[in-house]
């Protein structure tokens, strides 16, 4: 209590007797009681509420050692003997526990101490339990570190497998058309299955269409190629001679007026054909490039095999079809309107037809000894109108002395024989028997161009028969036309009344079938082997002969000679055959040798009569002719009558 | 009558007819090919009237033995454009009607 220093003022009596109540408490006056401290809970200053009220008058520092305590237990170890008067509390039992317990490090000395001391050693019993407490802040960690492998990365991207996209549309008719192709696959494999099995050779034919197919699509794929290619090499390696087909006019025809010439383009031959003579030429009607030779040969002692071949004007080297027969060919016909059916005549007295369309190498139908067939050589077949059944047929003329005709029906020929040729005319007269013997050998024969029914026939004895289809055993006409053989026999393609013959007895003779004794004779010095009418004139006409010389007469401008003859083959070959291109200014002439030699005629040769303009067949000089021929018969009749 | 009576008798056929399954287009290997195939005629059968059940369950076993992401459509009018993983497409015809495509793209 603050003693005030100095009175003040003397107060009334009433303020004396006032009474002042003082309160002691046990509150430290000097305490504060408004700390504030600051919370961090709350974060804000906050009062504390208990102040501390102890007032401190007296420190003093005692000695005292709480006899637990670490700093007791080093002074009472320290001090150990000394004291005795310890209390102690002493359990044997765990004097018998604490000595088997490993010694703790760094107070094993105490333990033994304590142990092999006295009584008292409770308290270092008590030591060595405490010391054998695990102690948090006294032990020492042991660790070791093995060596880690270092860590590296790896990565690796695979390639994520392809894709592909696909689009399509499901619909209901997409479905069922899906199904209905399917079955109708299924079905034909069915029959294909049912065909097949129906062949003997089941696994054979299928590995061989297998195997064929599939050469065949390499061959074919480079077939038509190779074709190609062939011909452009064969155009560039004769490229003069395709020019001058084409494009070359003898110039110096101007200058020889009368006589032409032959130009020699082209000329073929096959390997195999060395040996056979050229017995037959035809131009093909639809392809004028093409044409077919016939191979065999007139000899009777050397007969061998023959060839059917076709070559092409573009390719001269080699023949465009081949034809291996077992027997030689003597003739050949093409059909006028099927280009692709040739009829053949043999040597042995068959006949075949061959169709160029099909693969193989054998003749689509064949005559045999049942069906009909020659027992002499075939010399001439020729290609008729289809009859009446839409079937085609051909007739065919035999030294056995019989025209027959042939009839195509499915798979077979069917033949009729047409006429018998018999020697001094048909009569009824003589004995079968002697119309047997005296056959005649027909060598030769053609058919009207207009007048279907009409033919002539020539023979090995040189007669030539007027012969109608109608009438079997008569003939309508003979003439006496040669001495020898009657070679060929050709109606003119204009005049409707004239036909050439030629012979081996060195003539040619242009008749008019109404007159008996020939028009014009022509004797060429050496056997005629073929002669034949020009398609652009009814005046030119060529004629080949056995020394290899092609001659060529043209009656409107020399009714004696010929305005050209020239040699075309090489000595000692005999020219057999020759046949007018229907389109080119060519002709072939074939050999004996098995050559066929192309020659372009020169444009006098092919002068076309300049009589009436403007018409294709010119029976203008014909008529002219006939009326020569008439003039000439004039004068001759009344000798012979 | 008869007419009635020739048609009906045709669309039994037909129906009889063309529901063999056809595959119309797959470059999966023969094994795969004819194991999807069959598995897809199965569920077709089973779920007859239900397109995505079926769907679901060639889904969930084609996911089993050939490997995750599979995605089927099953349909009787639908057009499609899709990116597949090589050899791994069908697409057949079912039922006369019905069109499955089968296709794996992860």
């Amino acid at each position: 209590m603050p003693v005030p220093q100095r009175m003040g003022p003397v107060k009334p009596k009433q303020e004396l007797k006032e009474e002042f109540t003082r309160i002691l408490t046990a509150n430290n006056p000097h305490a504060p009681h408004n700390i504030v401290r600051y919370s961090f809970k709350e974060r804000s200053y906050k009062p504390i509420s208990n102040v501390d009220q102890l007032a401190v008058h007296l420190v003093l520092d005692g000695n005292l050692l709480h006899q637990d305590s670490d700093e007791a237990c080093r002074q009472r170890a320290r001090q150990g003997l000394e004291k005795g008067n310890m209390p102690v509390e002493s359990t044997v039992a765990e004097m018998d526990n604490e000595r088997p317990d490993t010694p703790v490090f760094g107070e094993g000395v105490a333990e033994e101490f304590g142990a092999e001391e006295r009584p008292d050693s409770a308290e270092s019993k008590s030591t060595r339990r405490e010391q054998k407490l695990t102690n948090q802040f006294n032990f020492s960690e042991r660790a070791s570190q093995t060596l880690n492998n270092p860590l590296r990365q790896r990565e690796c991207q695979t390639e994520p497998p392809p894709r592909a996209n696909f689009s399509a549309t499901a619909n209901q008719w997409e479905i069922y058309d899906a199904y209905v192709e399917e079955l109708q696959k299924q079905e034909r494999n069915k029959e294909k299955h049912k065909a097949q099995s129906m062949k003997k050779e089941e696994e054979k034919s299928r590995k061989k269409t297998a195997v064929v197919e599939t050469q065949s699509d390499d061959i074919t794929n480079v077939g038509r190629a190779a074709k190609i290619m062939e011909r452009m090499v064969n155009q560039n390696a004769f490229d003069d001679i395709a020019q001058d087909f084409k494009y070359f006019e003898d110039a110096s025809d101007e200058f020889r007026e009368q006589e032409g010439t032959l130009l020699p383009l082209w000329r073929f031959q096959y390997d195999k054909a060395k040996r056979l003579t050229v017995t037959a030429l035809c131009w093909n009607p639809k392809y004028k490039d093409l044409f077919a030779v016939g191979l065999g040969s007139y000899d009777f002692s050397k007969q061998g095999h023959g060839m059917l071949i076709f070559y092409s004007l573009k390719n001269s080297t080699f023949p465009e079809y081949i034809y291996p027969t077992l027997s030689g060919i003597l003739c050949l016909d093409i059909h006028s309107s099927l280009s692709y059916l040739v009829a053949v005549g043999f040597y042995d007295g068959s006949v075949a037809v061959y169709n160029l369309k099909e693969e193989d190498d054998e003749a689509t139908y064949r005559s045999t000894a049942k069906s009909g067939k020659h027992t002499d050589p075939v010399w001439q077949v020729k290609w008729q109108k289809d009859d009446m059944d839409n079937n085609h047929c051909f007739f065919s003329v035999s030294s056995d002395g019989r025209v027959a005709s042939w009839t195509l029906v499915k798979n077979e020929l069917l033949f009729t024989d047409i006429t018998k040729l018999s020697v001094g005319g048909a009569t009824v007269e003589r004995s079968e028997e002697a119309r047997h013997l005296t056959m005649a050998c027909g060598t030769s024969f053609d058919f009207h161009k207009k007048i279907d029914y009409l033919f002539l026939v020539g023979t090995e004895e040189g007669k030539i028969h007027k012969c109608s289809k109608a009438y079997s055993s008569q003939f309508l006409e003979t003439y006496d036309a040669h001495n020898m053989a009657v070679e060929a026999v050709r109606w003119n393609p204009f005049h409707p009344k004239v036909f050439i013959s030629c012979s081996s007895d060195w003539t040619v003779k242009i008749w008019d079938h109404t007159v008996r004794s020939p028009m014009f004779t022509f004797d060429l010095n050496c056997a005629v082997g073929d002669v034949v009418w020009s398609p652009y004139s009814s005046a030119v006409f060529a004629a080949v002969t056995i020394d290899g010389k092609v001659h060529v007469f043209d009656l409107t401008v020399n009714k004696y000679e010929p305005i050209c003859h020239q040699l075309v083959a090489a000595k000692k070959t005999k020219l057999t055959h020759i046949e007018f291109n229907p389109v080119h200014p060519i002709i072939i002439v074939g050999d004996d040798h098995g050559f066929v030699t192309s020659l372009k005629l020169s444009p006098n040769l092919r002068k076309k009569p300049k009589e009436k303009k403007g018409q294709e067949l010119p029976k203008g000089p014909e008529v002219e002719v006939a009326k020569m021929e008439k003039l000439l018969n004039l004068l001759r009749e009344p000798d012979n009558s | 009558m008869a007419e009635t009576a020739e048609s009906k008798k045709e669309e039994a056929d037909y129906k009889r007819v063309h529901s063999f399954p056809l595959i119309r287009h797959t470059d999966m290997p023969e094994e795969m090919r004819v194991e999807t195939m069959e598995l897809c005629v199965t569920a077709c059968e089973k779920f007859a009237t239900n397109n995505e059940s079926a769907a679901k369950m060639i889904k969930e076993s084609m996911d089993k033995k050939f490997g995750s992401s599979w995605h089927v459509v099953i349909g009787e009018g639908f057009g499609f454009e899709i990116t597949h993983e090589v050899k791994n497409l069908l697409y057949m015809f079912f039922g006369g009607s019905l069109a499955v495509c089968v296709w794996k793209c992860s």
